[in-house]
């Protein structure tokens, strides 16, 4: 406790059986790197930020919500067109989970370009991207929701998608419908999943991954030592940014919820056929699009268990980005990574649009 | 094992890939040889839906398939009928399709009844009074080269018909002995069936068949032309013969039916129009000013009213939908109101304003319901617009708030601070 700070008697009370002060001593240590790349700090409390919306909105919405095939459609229409203001709850939250997926897409990348990922952070990317892992889980989890149309079928193709794994692949493909087919069972499936599994994980996560940066402190850019940089005190001053961040953020997600309200489109009808155009989320446009492109069968193997091969082993040296980005004599490959980071930016960006547009 | 695979198939690709009853048919082996322009058959005859059901030549024209010598493979003692006449052509196919042992074996479901239909036509009526200028079976289903109905490229599939019927139809040289006029495909390419058929390729819309009968084709008489339209309008049938017009229609001089007020060939989108105005099919029997022209004039107005109210409700609503207010429920609604408009239109033919007001109430009442939801969709998304704007400001004035508290706070030069920075807890 610094010694000029008055006695009093509540706050003593407090400290005593929580010891509150040891934490606002960290936030007071707490310090922001000051360097060309700072501004990139602020998309992990972006993303957090948006997470919490999330919560807030996700919880509103559990109010009147019903997991049934028979009620789900007709309860987010009551939201949608009876309850006070749940018209503005659902699509803040469906806004809101994009731009969350965004936010966690730019912090990664943010990360990569900065090299922040760097020995003793394995860890720390690790967590970052199980939890990226997760928000796509929420994504996927929560468009079946509204039981609509759209809904309905994108499920479809996508767990047929993961039907078509070798081996673990139709168990999963069953694990996840609850069944042959998408259905009743595979509505509560991904209600509990959105609501309470995929929660509980990403809290674990969040903690942990805090926990890492607040142990390692923020990373600086390779080859620049911490000591030789400027620093920003966390609280107030980078916290007051961000806060100016989080309120230009919530102007955002207010306008396009006012504007664009999230469609709730037309009630599931499983034995209408699948309706013309149909693609998944943006976030997963992508790889949807590849799969398209890639014939049924390549030599003898199956077109699209050749494409979903692609992406486990794209996506297993992604997240083993951290080892194979340090030499065998300990050097960094900055420049690799660099070059790796910009051809995913541009595979991504390219293959989205393409996926878009035709 | 496969040289017999080998040589069936060398043999059938070099005849011309026909498949027939038997890898040895003469018909087929000299005909094709003939030179060109005689060989006509054999050319044909591979997309024929006889030769795919495994019949041959021999088994319409009769004679010795198997024999290589023409004089004993088209000899009268093996049968050989050669071309028949053409007065003789329905009996000659008859031989088979009025057989229904015969054609269950080909086609259980297929009707047998064709020649005896064809000869209460007035082709087959013709026919037996010796004129040979008619239509035969040959004239609408070809010959040699007869498809299935089924198949798109048979001249009597659904699409085909009118063209079919037409090519005899619409020849002012053949039908001049006839004294009938031949207009009729020109009008029905008009129509709404016409439309029907060609542009929503809906293959139960009508063709000349539908309304004239096919084999027994004839055109309908005067009193049956109601009937003959309502085997698809049902619902109008039943109302027109509740009608005052149906015994003056239907009656002596009375025209016939439906196409009174409709036409036959050239049927046209149907609007009130044809109610008052200057193109008006009722001015046609009733003056205006009379209790009937305003009669007629009083339910075009409920019909354009109800139709004019739906349409206002409809642009309102596609507003609001366009703006993302969540109208389902009201466009639901609003399919009620236009259901109400056609069981207006439809209780029109009965010619009763007491009944046709029913489901004009019943629409105006939607129309009004579904204009107040979308005009309420409108005002609450102005009000959230509104609320946006509000909100926006408050939120840059809280922005502005933290600007100046950072520079107040920073002011001191206290933003930069030097050294490490927080390491290890």
């Amino acid at each position: 406790m610094p010694a000029t700070e008055p006695k009093n008697k509540t706050l003593d009370w407090l400290d005593e059986r929580t010891g509150w002060r040891m934490v606002r001593d960290l936030a007071d240590h707490k310090v922001v790197p000051l360097h060309a790349g700072t501004a990139w700090y602020y998309f992990g409390g972006i993303t957090l930020f948006l997470l919490g919306i999330q919560v807030i909105t996700g919880v509103l919405l559990l109010l009147y919500y019903r997991p049934t095939v028979a009620e789900a459609f007709d309860s987010v229409r009551f939201i949608m067109t009876r309850v006070e203001f749940g018209w503005l709850i659902r699509s803040i939250h469906s806004w809101s989970a994009n731009l969350l997926i965004l936010a966690a897409f730019v912090h990664m990348f943010s990360v990569v370009f900065t090299h922040a990922y760097r020995r003793p952070r394995e860890l720390t990317w690790l967590s970052g991207i199980a939890l990226l892992g997760l928000m796509l889980g929420f994504g996927f989890s929560g468009y079946l929701l509204p039981w609509n149309q759209i809904s309905y079928f994108a499920t479809k193709v996508g767990t047929d998608m993961a039907s078509s794994v070798p081996v673990a692949g139709p168990p999963m493909a069953r694990f996840l419908r609850g069944g042959d087919d998408v259905g009743a069972a595979t509505l509560t499936r991904f209600f509990a999943f959105h609501v309470m599994i995929l929660p509980l994980i990403t809290f674990g996560l969040v903690g942990l991954h805090l926990l890492l940066v607040q142990f390692h402190g923020m990373s600086t850019p390779s080859g620049v030592s911490a000591s030789r940089l400027a620093h920003m005190k966390f609280f107030p001053n980078f916290f007051l940014r961000e806060l100016v961040i989080w309120y230009g953020v919530l102007a955002v997600l207010g306008t396009l919820a006012a504007i664009f309200p999230w469609e709730l489109g037309q009630k599931a009808d499983p034995f209408a056929s699948a309706p013309a155009g149909i693609r998944p989320e943006w976030y997963f446009l992508a790889e949807f699009y590849t799969l398209k492109l890639i014939p049924s069968h390549v030599w003898f193997f199956e077109g699209e268990l050749l494409g979903l091969l692609g992406f486990g082993l794209l996506a297993a040296g992604w997240v083993a980005l951290p080892f194979w980005a340090a030499g065998r004599n300990g050097e960094h490959r900055a420049r690799l990574v660099t070059a790796a980071g910009v051809f995913l930016i541009c595979y991504l960006a390219t293959f989205t649009i393409l996926g878009y547009v035709k | 094992m496969r040289a017999p695979a080998i040589v069936f198939f060398l043999y059938w690709s070099l005849s011309g890939g026909v498949p027939s009853g038997s890898a040895a048919d003469s018909c087929m082996t000299c005909h094709s040889a003939m030179e060109e322009g005689t060989k006509g058959p054999s050319t044909l005859i591979k997309n024929d839906v006889h030769i795919a059901h495994g019949l041959s030549c021999a088994d319409c024209h009769g004679g010795d398939r198997t024999s290589d010598d023409p004089s004993v493979a088209m000899s009268k003692a093996k049968g050989f009928k050669g071309k028949p006449a053409r007065a003789a052509i329905p009996k000659f196919c008859a031989s088979c399709h009025s057989n229904p042992d015969f054609m269950r074996k080909f086609a259980p479901r297929e009707r047998v009844d064709q020649y005896e239909l064809y000869q209460t036509s007035v082709h087959g009526k013709r026919l037996a009074a010796g004129d040979t200028n008619v239509a035969t079976c040959i004239d609408c289903h070809s010959v040699h080269d007869i498809r299935a109905v089924k198949d798109s490229m048979s001249p009597v599939y659904p699409l085909n018909v009118p063209e079919t019927c037409s090519r005899c139809h619409s020849d002012q040289q053949k039908m001049a002995p006839y004294k009938i006029p031949t207009n009729q495909f020109a009008e029905y390419r008009t129509s709404v069936h016409w439309d029907a058929l060609t542009k929503r390729g809906d293959l139960s819309a009508p063709t000349c068949a539908s309304c004239h009968g096919n084999h027994g084709a004839k055109p309908p008489e005067v009193e049956s032309v109601a009937a003959v339209c309502g085997t698809c309008h049902v619902a109008f049938e039943e109302l027109y013969d509740k009608s005052v017009h149906e015994a003056i229609f239907s009656g002596a001089g009375g025209g016939g039916g439906c196409i009174v007020c409709h036409s036959n060939h050239g049927i046209h989108q149907p609007s009130t129009a044809m109610l008052v105005g200057p193109h008006a099919v009722c001015s046609e029997c009733h003056d205006a000013g009379t209790a009937p022209a305003n009669t007629a004039a009083q339910m075009a107005g409920w019909i354009d009213g109800l139709d004019r109210a739906l349409k206002q409700s409809e642009t309102v609503l596609t507003r609001a939908e366009e703006s993302g207010m969540e109208v389902s429920e009201a466009q639901m609604g609003l399919t009620g109101g236009r259901e109400n408009l056609v069981k207006a239109r439809l209780a029109l033919h009965a010619m009763e304003p007491d009944e046709m007001r029913k489901p004009i109430d019943a629409g105006m009442a939607i129309a009004k319901e579904t204009l107040e939801a979308g005009q309420a969709a409108l005002r609450e998304r102005n009000y959230r617009r509104w609320g946006l704007a509000v909100s926006v400001l408050l939120i840059g004035i809280a922005i502005l708030a933290i600007r100046f508290l950072i520079r107040r706070i920073e002011t001191n030069g206290s933003r930069e601070v030097r050294g490490p920075q927080q390491g290890p807890l």
